[in-house]
């Protein structure tokens, strides 16, 4: 029983160290860099609800058998779909394993000597022998000081005395590459969990806000969308208020934007709701913050404004954003007149009015069809079609605040009382007697307030993460040794001073060392004329060094 | 505001540069074609042209159209399969020699090609009083020219690298074709939310660096044709003694690759922090997985994966060098594909 027990643990352990292993092996790593690049190309290549609902519940429609599949799938959420996630998650879990293992290799790298010189020298990819006319010792510590000292930074040398008489320098540097392959890994680390620390604790709301009006950011409900991260709840939601006083636009001669801002003011902390405000222009690309949030202008458009005057004598004013269609914002919505007066209980909701239609700032009018000439309001005017009838809004589906349901109009519950194109002042009378007048338009911007608690850290790594790479990739690890033997035994033809031999070795990207090892040489002597000297001291061009060829191909 | 005349000339520049670039490939093609009559005698060569042409079909088809172009060019001065001619010394000089002064010759024309290349963006900003990188036309001429200044350095730093042009060249003239075709657009200021200096960090080192690891992706491109050309050889499907490839050798190709790349990738990875610090003032996030946002990323982590394929092994080499093919072909979709056919936040594309 027990010995069954011990061996099941014995295997479970085994197997977990051979999943671990498999995990954080570099192997995988590629292979999970892979499916994260494949599993990305989705939500550039199909709509995405988080992009665009319009478009993806469309394509979700004339798609009929694939569309409800893939939706089913996630592939219309790719990023928070569940198989996305496992990626990163893994990615991470890899390189958890990865970076671990590599930074106690690199203290105890840090800690050790340059390794000892190996016996033949000229058997490394770059070898050269001079002489000198020092002996072993001093000429060792020459090269030694020229190492540590002259323009050679870097390396970290150690002097060993060998059995048979000779003195070895062993030097190596390039110890930052290292440094910086791991600042990089982790700060990919670090990006990954900030942005999704971001993404649970975070939010984005955006409103409409018509010139005049304000609002202020205390609940969810505040905004036209709220888009919560999982952790909130919305409940202790820094408040903040906003009145746009202002909204202000500059165009050239072809209708091209040179700017638009809004005078806001402002109210935060201890002042939110009091009387006082702070006045601020936000400006676009240039975000308000407050405590954390930030409120952002996007974009603009026109409320058209229009007078009723209902049978009853009721005279009430309406009005609603309308989206902008084109560069010169022609725009496109509806006023939906849910309350009509004079009606009560079913027959109100029967008697609903939807005044639909195109507003121009700067109205043009070609083969009947309304369009706008200049984004400012020069000569505003609308080109309307009203609906009487049940607008259908308390059947629970949210309806788009720019267009009525159509399904409405076609199963007979809406019907068109009529069009007309009106300027500014004039007016339209339905068969009812109700007169609708064109009054006007004001602004409207597009606001959006963010918060992410860790977008800071997201800009750290983001630097680290550069700093890095660069450090990792421009720092080469190069190696070399000198082996200084006493002429008496060094070499047949030389009676006085040192013989050195110079090998050194590229632990990673050979190219470059050629010249530097020339130099390297150079420090130690003059070249020797032997007829075994075997290696090429100064190589002015790049040779492809032995060991390079042999991993390449 | 749009200065017509400046406006022009930047059209006539453009032209110059296409027309550089178009003679640069002949003059490539040329030294391509060159490689394969390199040991004849041409006067014992002419008689057999029949003969040859299908000798190389049967050679298995070079991979590129190139290749292709100059067997056919070459044809009518090839030896018959197994004819033994003895390289006749005079005709071997003045192949190299023509093959020195064809290469010098295609590097100046691509020179000059570039020279117009950058007037053509230079008078563009002029005409329109901004920097010139606010629609795709611009945004291809900053990519693709920021591929042949690197390709120009890579020349500048390895002569022997200059037979490799016709894979370098083709795409870039192809694509800088695309640009004044499809791509082009009337001088234009842009709309305000590209105004700001976010703007230019951003899209100036996303198109550079976008260029210099497009070179990578091409001298990948140029080392499979090699270890295509080796293997061939190995094989026994070429003599190497008739058809000899002017390419330089498979590891200096991969070389080039990997420095390019090593080259490219931080600076990548500066111009996608870059952007997402704009996105961060502009859209209201510092990231919205926006399409063009979601493949940049995609391409990043390709080119991660080519530097960790060149570390890990078995992956070495061919599969290394498919990766930053890869890479380039996400680069290159990014730049077509998701501004012309998907719109996201990045759709300033003054295409529609
Ligand atoms: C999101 C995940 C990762 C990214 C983006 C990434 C990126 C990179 C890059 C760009 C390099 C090249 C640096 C250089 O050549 O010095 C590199 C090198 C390296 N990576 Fe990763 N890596 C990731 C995950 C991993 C994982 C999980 C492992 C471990 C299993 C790993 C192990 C290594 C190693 C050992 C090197 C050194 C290769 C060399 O010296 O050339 N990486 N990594």
């Amino acid at each position: 029983m027990t010995a069954t027990a011990t061996s099941v643990i014995r295997q479970v352990v085994w197997l977990g160290r051979a999943l671990w292993r498999q995990l954080t092996s570099m192997r995988t790593a590629l292979i999970l860099l892979f499916l994260l690049a494949i599993a990305s190309l989705p939500s550039a290549l199909l709509p995405q609800w988080y992009l665009n609902q319009t478009k993806t519940a469309t394509y979700i429609k004339d798609h009929p058998w694939l569309g409800p599949i893939l939706d089913r799938l996630g592939f219309f959420d790719v990023i928070a779909s569940p198989w996305y996630s496992a990626i990163y998650l893994l990615l991470a879990i890899s390189l958890v394993g990865c970076v671990t293992p590599r930074t106690i290799e690199l203290v105890k790298q840090w800690r050790a000597k340059p390794g000892r010189a190996p016996r033949n020298l000229s058997r490394l990819p770059h070898h050269a022998v001079v002489t000198t006319p020092d002996d072993p010792a001093e000429c060792a510590e020459r090269i030694r000081n020229a190492l540590r000292h002259k323009g050679f930074g870097g390396w970290r040398t150690v002097v060993r005395a060998e059995d048979d008489g000779a003195v070895t320098v062993s030097a190596e540097r390039g110890y930052l590459r290292e440094v910086g392959n791991l600042v990089f890994h982790v700060s990919v680390l670090g990006l990954l969990l900030t942005m999704a620390i971001g993404s649970l604790f975070g939010y984005t709301g955006s409103i409409l806000v018509t010139e005049g009006d304000g609002f202020c950011s205390s609940a969810p409900v505040a905004y036209d969308n709220f888009a919560p991260g999982r952790m909130v709840d919305g409940t202790d939601m820094a408040p903040f208020c906003i009145q746009v006083q202002k909204f202000e636009a500059a165009y050239d001669a072809n209708g091209m934007a040179k700017f638009y801002r809004a005078q806001l003011g402002v109210q935060s902390g201890a002042a939110v709701r009091s009387d006082r405000y702070t006045e601020h222009m936000l400006n676009i690309n240039d975000p308000l913050r407050i405590a954390g949030q930030r409120l952002y202008l996007l974009g603009h458009g026109y409320v058209p404004e229009f007078t009723v005057r209902f049978p009853n004598g009721d005279v009430r004013t309406y009005s609603a954003p309308f989206d902008p269609q084109d560069a010169m914002f022609t725009s496109q919505g509806v006023v939906k007149i849910t309350d009509p007066p004079g009606y009560s209980g079913d027959a109100a909701r029967k008697n609903q009015l939807a005044i639909v239609g195109i507003f121009a700032p700067s109205g043009l009018v070609t083969d009947g069809i309304l369009t706008s000439a200049y984004p400012e309001m020069l000569a505003p005017a609308v080109a309307i079609q009203v609906y009487r009838g049940d607008l259908g809004l308390d059947q629970g589906q949210p309806q788009s605040i720019f267009a009525i349901d159509t399904r409405q109009v076609d199963k007979g519950l809406l019907v068109s009382q009529g069009r007309k194109n009106l300027n500014l002042g004039q007016s339209m009378t339905l068969p009812d007697g109700t007169v609708i007048t064109f009054t006007g338009a004001k602004n409207y911007v597009s606001l959006q307030t963010s918060y992410d608690p860790v977008q800071g850290f997201a800009l750290l790594f983001g630097i680290l993460l550069v700093g890095g790479i660069l450090t990792s990739l421009t720092i080469k690890r190069r190696r070399v040794w000198y082996r200084i033997t006493s002429a008496a035994d060094g070499g047949p033809r030389l009676s006085t001073g040192s013989r050195v031999d110079i090998g050194g070795l590229a632990r990673t990207d050979e190219a470059g060392y050629g010249a530097e090892f020339g130099s390297l040489v150079s420090l130690a002597g003059t070249p020797a004329m032997t007829p075994e000297s075997a290696g090429e001291p100064a190589p002015l061009t790049e040779e492809v060094p032995r060991s390079e060829k042999e991993r390449v191909t | 505001m749009i200065d017509p005349t400046l406006s022009h000339l930047s059209d006539l520049a453009f032209e110059g540069a296409m027309a550089g670039y178009l003679v640069a490939l002949v003059c490539h093609a040329l030294l391509m074609a060159s490689s394969h009559v390199r040991k004849q005698a041409p006067a014992a060569a002419a008689v057999s042209a029949a003969v040859s042409v299908p000798a190389f079909v049967a050679a298995g088809g070079a991979p590129m159209t190139a290749d292709t172009l100059s067997d056919r060019g070459s044809a009518a001065d090839s030896a018959p399969v197994g004819a033994a001619v003895p390289p006749a010394p005079g005709a071997e000089q003045r192949h190299t020699r023509f093959a020195e002064q064809i290469g010098r010759a295609a590097v100046i024309v691509t020179a000059i090609g570039f020279a117009c290349h950058v007037l053509a963006l230079v008078l563009r900003g002029f005409a329109a009083h901004r920097p010139p990188w606010g629609n795709m036309y611009e945004f291809t001429l900053m990519i693709t020219g920021a591929a042949v200044a690197t390709w120009l350095v890579v020349l500048w730093r390895n002569r022997f690298a200059r037979p490799m042009g016709i894979y370098v060249m083709t795409p870039i003239t192809v694509l800088v074709f695309l640009a004044g075709t499809v791509l082009y657009t009337r001088s234009a200021p842009v709309v305000p939310i590209l105004n700001t200096y976010w703007l230019n960090v951003h899209v100036v080192a996303i198109s550079l660096s976008s260029g210099v690891l497009m070179l990578s992706g091409l001298a990948s491109a140029a080392y499979l044709g090699r270890l295509r050309y080796d293997a061939r050889v190995a094989a026994g499907a070429i003599d190497p003694a008739r058809s000899a490839t002017r390419l330089p050798e498979a590891a200096k190709l991969d070389r080039i690759a990997y420095r390019a790349a090593i080259a490219g990738f931080p600076f990548y990875t500066f111009a996608i922090i870059a952007g997402a610090l704009w996105a961060e003032v502009a859209w209201g996030s510092y990231w919205s997985w926006d399409p063009k946002e979601v493949v940049a990323l995609a391409s990043w982590v390709v080119y991660a994966g080519y530097l960790h394929a060149r570390a890990t092994a078995g992956w070495r080499g061919k599969p290394a060098a498919w990766i930053s093919i890869v890479g380039l072909a996400t680069i290159i979709f990014n730049l077509f594909f998701v501004n012309m056919v998907i719109s996201g936040m990045h759709s300033y594309a003054g295409l529609n």
